[in-house]
């Protein structure tokens, strides 16, 4: 079992828990993630490593009260426990000195983007981040981005805070006054990370995307998390998750996120103890 | 049908064993077989002839005292046949159900020159399963050695090479990647043919001689070979992590929506209990017709798995022909029964979908048969311009699986060949890193229960030779 040491709400249906797992703190980096299962009767599902502390061999993570197990997730307490917690899986994100790097992080994606954020600013490069969500009650960990990073843009889609309107915009501005970028990390929602990839495509500006394929095992066993990348087939949990965002086939990953749409919608009715903040 | 030789009246037939009926198990997840009550087991018994020059115990790859084990049951001694077989076969209530008895054991069985061979297997299953129902013996320790081993991967391999160190006094630990030990004997063989509760008894006895097992650790990410012997004292290090990377076929639309690898279909049926959505919470989705590509056992399995789902047709689509089939005799046999179809001599060549991105067909080739290829079977040859296409909304894909590479990417020092396997010596399992042995399947490529069961055995006789000596 796998305790929960601290759980704090970032926001109405955003949780962020630290767990107990020395085995997976061990060798935890940032871009990594791990597979959790809440109980017997739970489906695996993954979480990025948001932040880990090996010291205390603890791993954090934040999600978002999207569907059936992570709800239940978000129903557990201070000193309740998870019963499987495996990783960390996949690679680790490629951190050196590129220059001026600009970290796009939406949604619940600001929470795995922030640990990569603070490696490349400790890594001596510019940071210039942009972090954005649908309504100002979705949004957290500003100030944690805001410390590891030169420049902050903050967006939201119906303007309830910081600028009104999406990341891509705020990208495609710097892009127009000429600012020199060499490198582009965007983690969001993938309608977000697509549209990302799009405005940096004609410039030919480098840009990884961490991809939220369907997954089972994590280990490259099943092959349910398969992706179409340059044309070749990728299993997202063992070659990613973070792919060169001008070669990922979008629409086939949007295409299979919608796999169990129904089966989704049916567990989901099963069981719920929160709301939502209901801006969407 | 009986024929008179000397005293001793031969009888032809196996012993039928109860099964389900087809009809209403082909919509349960119950097992199949039933399994022999105590007479019938006797009657089988009865039709061993004792050979001399035990012909059956030369094609069993562990070679279980099979005459020996088979006398017993004819005297009712039950707890003697099952003892018996312990002292080779460490999981015989898995072989009696799983192994390929046709090409194994009961192939060279001289009953059948004449009619049908022994049911080994039934009567191996008859005897475990009775010593389950009476309480199993957990076998006696030795004096702690004070060497620590390191056991990778929790299938057949693993599981028998754990229990034969531990018996020896080492203090052996089990990593497994997934949460639930026991390899492809829980996310791979489904329950209608393994019942999930015989290997977790099997783990549990493992536990009760002190092996230690630790779930969800994957080796290679969560903490690797070297780290385990340098940092964590292990002084040696089995690596059976089996061959659990699917392959797909490279065609256009693999990646459709309903294309499933069988590993993926058969690890949310069995391991996950996607069978019993929503009461377990994940999912598995079949439409109305499948296609599984593919005809070896894990094909068999994605079939009837499929049809016990609600799926109304199920094919198997192989290229070769019947006898080229790799799966168990029964299990075709099975399928069969059960309604399964077979479109043999047919590939598919592409995947069609719908806008959603949602399989809806196959366009096949047809196949006949060549000359033999390196393997000695016929190789399957496309007829040109026999394409056609065949309506389908849930594909398998059950071609085979390759070898997982993270113990050897994160391993150093640890050979492999072309294909990704761990090379291994067959006689000791040594590998080209000293104190570190594999066995099974990632040696081997997909193979058998039994064989990785034996490569297991093998490989703990060798690492206790080289503990003691070291
Ligand atoms: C590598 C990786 C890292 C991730 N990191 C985070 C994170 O840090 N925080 C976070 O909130 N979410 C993260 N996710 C997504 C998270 O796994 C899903 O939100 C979760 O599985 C939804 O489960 P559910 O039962 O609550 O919802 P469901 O009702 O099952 O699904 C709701 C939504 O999640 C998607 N989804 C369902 N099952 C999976 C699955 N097994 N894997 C991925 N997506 C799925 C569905 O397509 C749907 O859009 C990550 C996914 C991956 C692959
Ligand atoms: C669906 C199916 C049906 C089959 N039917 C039959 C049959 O009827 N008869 C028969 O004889 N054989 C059958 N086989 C083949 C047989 O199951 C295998 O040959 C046998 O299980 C191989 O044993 P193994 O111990 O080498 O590996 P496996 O059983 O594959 O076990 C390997 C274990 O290692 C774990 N692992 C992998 N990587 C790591 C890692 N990095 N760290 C930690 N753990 C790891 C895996 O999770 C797994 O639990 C079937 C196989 C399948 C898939
Ligand atoms: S282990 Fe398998 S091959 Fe050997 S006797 Fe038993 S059933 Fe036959
Ligand atoms: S070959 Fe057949 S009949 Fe002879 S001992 Fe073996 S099982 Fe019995
Ligand atoms: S999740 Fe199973 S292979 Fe990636």
């Amino acid at each position: 079992m796998y305790r929960i040491l601290r759980k704090q709400a970032l926001s109405e249906n955003i949780k962020l828990m630290e767990i107990e797992a020395p085995l997976v703190a061990r060798n935890a980096k940032a871009g990594q993630f791990i597979i959790l299962r809440v109980d017997e009767k739970g489906e695996r599902i993954p979480l990025t490593i948001a932040d880990f502390n090996k010291e205390k061999g603890t791993i954090t993570i934040i999600f978002a009260e999207v569907g059936y197990t992570t709800q239940k997730l978000g129903c557990l307490n201070e000193g309740d426990a998870v019963l499987d917690f495996v990783g960390p899986l996949g690679h680790e994100s490629e951190i050196d000195n590129f220059g001026h790097v600009v970290c796009i992080g939406g949604g619940v994606g600001i929470a795995p983007m922030f640990p990569i954020t603070r490696e490349l600013y400790k890594a001596g490069n510019r940071v210039t981040s942009i972090i954005g969500a649908r309504c100002k009650d979705l949004l957290f960990w500003e100030e944690e981005m805001r410390a590891v990073s030169q420049t902050l843009h903050v967006t939201t889609d119906d303007g309830s805070y910081g600028r009104h309107g999406f990341v891509t915009q705020v990208l495609q501005e710097m892009i127009d006054q000429g600012e020199k970028i060499d490198l582009v990390y965007a983690i969001g929602p993938l309608p977000m990370m697509r549209a990302v990839a799009e405005v940096t495509r004609p410039y030919g500006i480098k840009t990884i995307v961490s991809l939220n394929s369907i997954m089972v095992d994590g280990t490259g066993m099943c092959g349910a998390c398969r992706v179409t990348v340059g044309g070749e087939t990728k299993f997202t949990c063992v070659d990613g998750p973070e792919f060169d965002g001008h070669l990922v086939d979008f629409a086939e990953q949007m295409r299979r996120a919608q796999i169990f749409k129904d089966e989704e919608a049916r567990a989901r009715a099963a069981g719920s103890c929160g709301g939502g903040c209901g801006c969407h | 049908m009986s024929l008179e030789k000397g005293k001793k009246e031969l009888v032809l037939k196996k012993t039928p064993i109860p099964e389900q009926d087809p009809a209403v198990r082909a919509r349960n997840f119950d097992e199949v077989a039933l399994g022999y009550t105590e007479e019938l087991a006797v009657q089988e018994a009865n039709r061993c002839l004792s050979c001399k020059n035990e012909p059956c115990v030369k094609g069993c790859p562990v070679q279980v005292p099979i005459p020996q084990f088979i006398a017993k049951i004819k005297e009712k001694d039950f707890a003697g046949a099952i003892r018996t077989i312990k002292t080779k076969n460490l999981l015989p209530a898995v072989c009696g159900r799983v192994c390929p008895q046709e090409n194994q054991c009961e192939k060279n069985c001289v009953m059948a020159k004449k009619g049908e061979p022994v049911g080994i297997g039934r009567l191996e299953r008859f005897a475990a399963d009775w010593e389950m129902a009476h309480g199993v013996e957990v076998p006696e320790v030795a004096p702690p050695t004070g060497k620590k081993v390191a056991i990778i991967g929790s299938g057949p391999a693993g599981l028998t090479a754990a229990a034969d160190l531990a018996k020896l006094g080492h203090k052996v630990t089990i990593f497994e990647a997934l949460h639930v030990p026991g390899g492809v004997l829980m996310y791979g063989i489904p329950e209608f043919r393994l019942p999930k509760r015989i290997v977790q008894q099997e783990i549990d006895n493992l536990r009760k001689m002190g092996v230690e097992i630790i779930v969800n650790a994957v080796v290679g990410k969560s903490i690797t070979v070297d780290e385990l012997m340098e940092q964590e004292g292990f002084d040696a290090v089995f690596i059976g992590t089996g061959a659990g990377l699917p392959y797909f076929l490279g065609i256009p639309g693999e990646n459709l929506n309903g294309v499933y690898s069988a590993n993926e279909f058969l690890t949310r049926t069995n391991l996950m209990k996607g069978y019993l959505f929503p009461e377990y919470a994940t999912p598995i989705k079949v439409g109305k017709r499948a296609a599984i590509l593919g005809a070896g056992n894990v094909a068999m399995d994605a079939a009837r798995t499929a049809k016990r789902l609600g799926a109304e047709e199920v094919y198997i689509v192989y290229r070769r022909s019947r006898e080229e089939m790799p799966a168990r005799l029964e299990e075709i046999h099975h399928a069969e029964e059960e309604g399964i179809k077979f479109q043999l001599l047919t590939n598919p060549i592409r995947l069609l979908g719908n806008e959603q991105g949602w399989v809806t067909a196959m366009e096949c080739l047809r196949y006949e048969l060549g000359e033999p290829d390196a393997s000695g079977r016929r190789s399957p040859v496309p007829i040109e311009g026999s394409n056609f296409i065949m309506e389908v909304d849930t594909v398998v894909v059950a071609i085979g699986q390759g070898p997982n590479p993270l113990v050897p990417r994160t391993t150093k020092g640890l050979e492999t060949n072309r294909k990704g396997n761990i090379m291994a010596s067959e006689e000791t399992g040594a590998t080209s890193k000293p104190g570190v042995y594999a066995g099974g399947d990632v040696v081997t490529g997909a193979a058998t229960v039994i064989k990785a069961m034996g490569a297991g055995r093998v490989a703990a006789t060798a690492i206790h030779e080289y503990l003691m000596n070291k």
